[in-house]
């Protein structure tokens, strides 16, 4: 991963920065500039937002055979997830058993680590997905 | 001007392992130091876990019940703990952006072995006092390591919890604060060295007992109060039996500390200790309940408060954010196995992207 790339999207790994177009409605993460429906005219309509967190998912799957860096956490669910704004995110599911997971089930994002950049290197952060408690 | 907690918000990981599963793979009598230590299960992180994702996750539960709060409002933030992630680059930096109250604002970590966190307090406390800030939060987090096989494997745990200081709608006021600071060695750690070393018999009688005492009766004596004034009281707990003397030795009973004594269920959590044990506390209390506070830290030192809740707790939403009690109750034990995996205990082959 590179440092400066990764950086500049803490904003959305952190907080789920994501946009609104007013013009139509349509919720974009990661954040674009224009609306890929509206196009022209959703110029100057672009609104920030930060997505609540919680959403259902919509399907996933269980990784056996993970890269060197996900070695430790597997096996480990990979879930995509509907937001209750309407955008798709693609993300980890942790605190539950593969046996357990659902379509549907209610999810809501956290802060975890996603990985780094070798012992001496920089630390990623940014969001995983865990069953709503309670 | 008053000065207190106005809001405040914890965080265990739900990973267990238990002082007999530890013994058994090191041939020793697991149920004994069970039993000596006075814990029955110690909390660990999971891979993803570290002291800074321990600590947003308290600060948002923190931010959760006050909703009210714009956390553009928040000037300070200091992050107190031993197992920071980085050894340069501030984890207080990262939680900042992750509760969205930077960058007009000031962040530092902080470190005194187990009573780094409740130093924040005191400095957001002295922010808040002289108006140089609106609100401060002071976060106390570890995720502590003791060497395979040595005795300190039995309680060092993981946790933390995180506190909103200001000066308006507090929840529990912080009348009074005073610490005890000496040059002890009875623990320590060496910059680049992966588990910590600790001075023996050291660690005992001149270390904690008596700072922790010395902190408590300066309190007790400048605040005019007697143990009986309070309703709880919190001290640290490196293990389930030391608090448990300690307020025996100070004349307060086993049913002031028992709610806020979680060493038995999560072990020892370092700067997360005390923080824990007041958030338990601030679970329950009641307008008018007066809470009593000794955090320590080897090398060594002791801070002291006495806090009183307020009427403000009846319109607090508790329930925003877990309490500690859910935090306790969800958990899934593990063997050493695993457990050596998630703490980094086996060496992986690493590959060069
Ligand atoms: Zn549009």
């Amino acid at each position: 991963m590179a440092t400066a790339r990764f950086w500049r999207e803490n904003p959305s790994r952190y907080n789920l920065k994501a946009v609104r177009c007013n013009n139509c409605g349509r919720v974009f993460f990661p954040p674009r500039g224009v609306c890929s429906v509206c196009h022209r005219k959703s110029i100057g309509k672009m609104e920030c937002l930060n997505l609540k967190g919680e959403g259902e998912v919509f399907s996933f799957t269980v990784v056996h055979e993970a890269p060197s860096q996900f070695e430790i956490l597997k096996p480990y669910m990979v879930v995509m997830v509907k937001m209750d704004e309407g955008v798709m995110l693609t993300s980890q599911l942790i605190n539950s058993d593969p046996k357990d997971v659902k379509i549907g089930m209610r999810v809501k994002a956290t802060l975890r680590r996603l990985g780094e950049d070798g012992p001496s290197g920089v630390i990623y952060y940014g969001y995983k997905f865990r069953p709503i408690e309670g | 001007m008053e000065v207190g907690i106005v809001s405040y918000g914890a965080y265990v990981p739900r990973y267990r392992i238990t002082p007999q599963e530890i013994g058994r793979v090191w041939g020793s009598d697991g149920e004994a130091m069970s039993k000596s230590l006075l814990i029955n299960s110690k909390s660990v992180p999971a891979p993803d876990e570290d002291v800074i994702t321990i600590s947003t996750e308290a600060a948002r539960n923190m931010m959760r019940r006050v909703p009210e709060v714009d956390p553009k409002d928040i000037g300070a933030l200091y992050v107190g703990s031993e197992s920071h992630p980085y050894a340069v680059k501030p984890s207080g930096t990262i939680v900042a952006e992750a509760i969205g109250c930077s960058p007009n604002m000031t962040v530092a970590d902080y470190e005194f072995a187990c009573k780094a966190g409740t130093a924040a307090i005191q400095t957001c406390m002295g922010l808040v006092g002289s108006c140089m800030v609106k609100y401060g939060v002071a976060i106390g987090a570890d995720t502590s390591q003791g060497a395979p096989g040595d005795p300190l494997e039995y309680s060092a745990s993981a946790g933390g919890a995180s506190f909103l200081i200001g000066s308006k709608d507090i929840i529990a006021v912080i009348n009074h604060t005073s610490s005890f600071t000496t040059d002890t060695p009875d623990f320590w750690r060496r910059e680049g060295q992966d588990y910590p070393s600790h001075g023996g018999r050291f660690t005992g009688e001149p270390a904690y007992f008596k700072h922790v005492t010395s902190a408590a009766k300066l309190v007790l004596k400048r605040t005019n109060s007697a143990p009986a004034d309070y309703q709880y009281a919190v001290f640290h707990q490196p293990n389930g039996k030391f608090p448990q003397r300690v307020a025996k030795m100070l004349g307060f009973t086993d049913k002031q500390i028992e709610v806020g004594l979680l060493t038995p269920q999560i072990g020892n959590t370092y700067s997360g200790a005390v923080p824990l044990g007041l958030s338990a506390i601030l679970d329950v209390a009641q307008p008018g309940e007066r809470v009593f506070v000794v955090a320590y830290g080897s090398g060594a030192g002791a801070d002291g408060f006495d806090i009183t809740i307020t009427d403000n707790i009846t319109r607090f939403n508790r329930s925003a954010a877990p309490l500690v009690s859910h935090y306790i109750e969800d958990k899934k034990v593990i063997d050493y196995a695993t457990y050596a995996k998630f703490r980094g205990k086996i060496r992986v082959k690493e590959e060069v992207a």
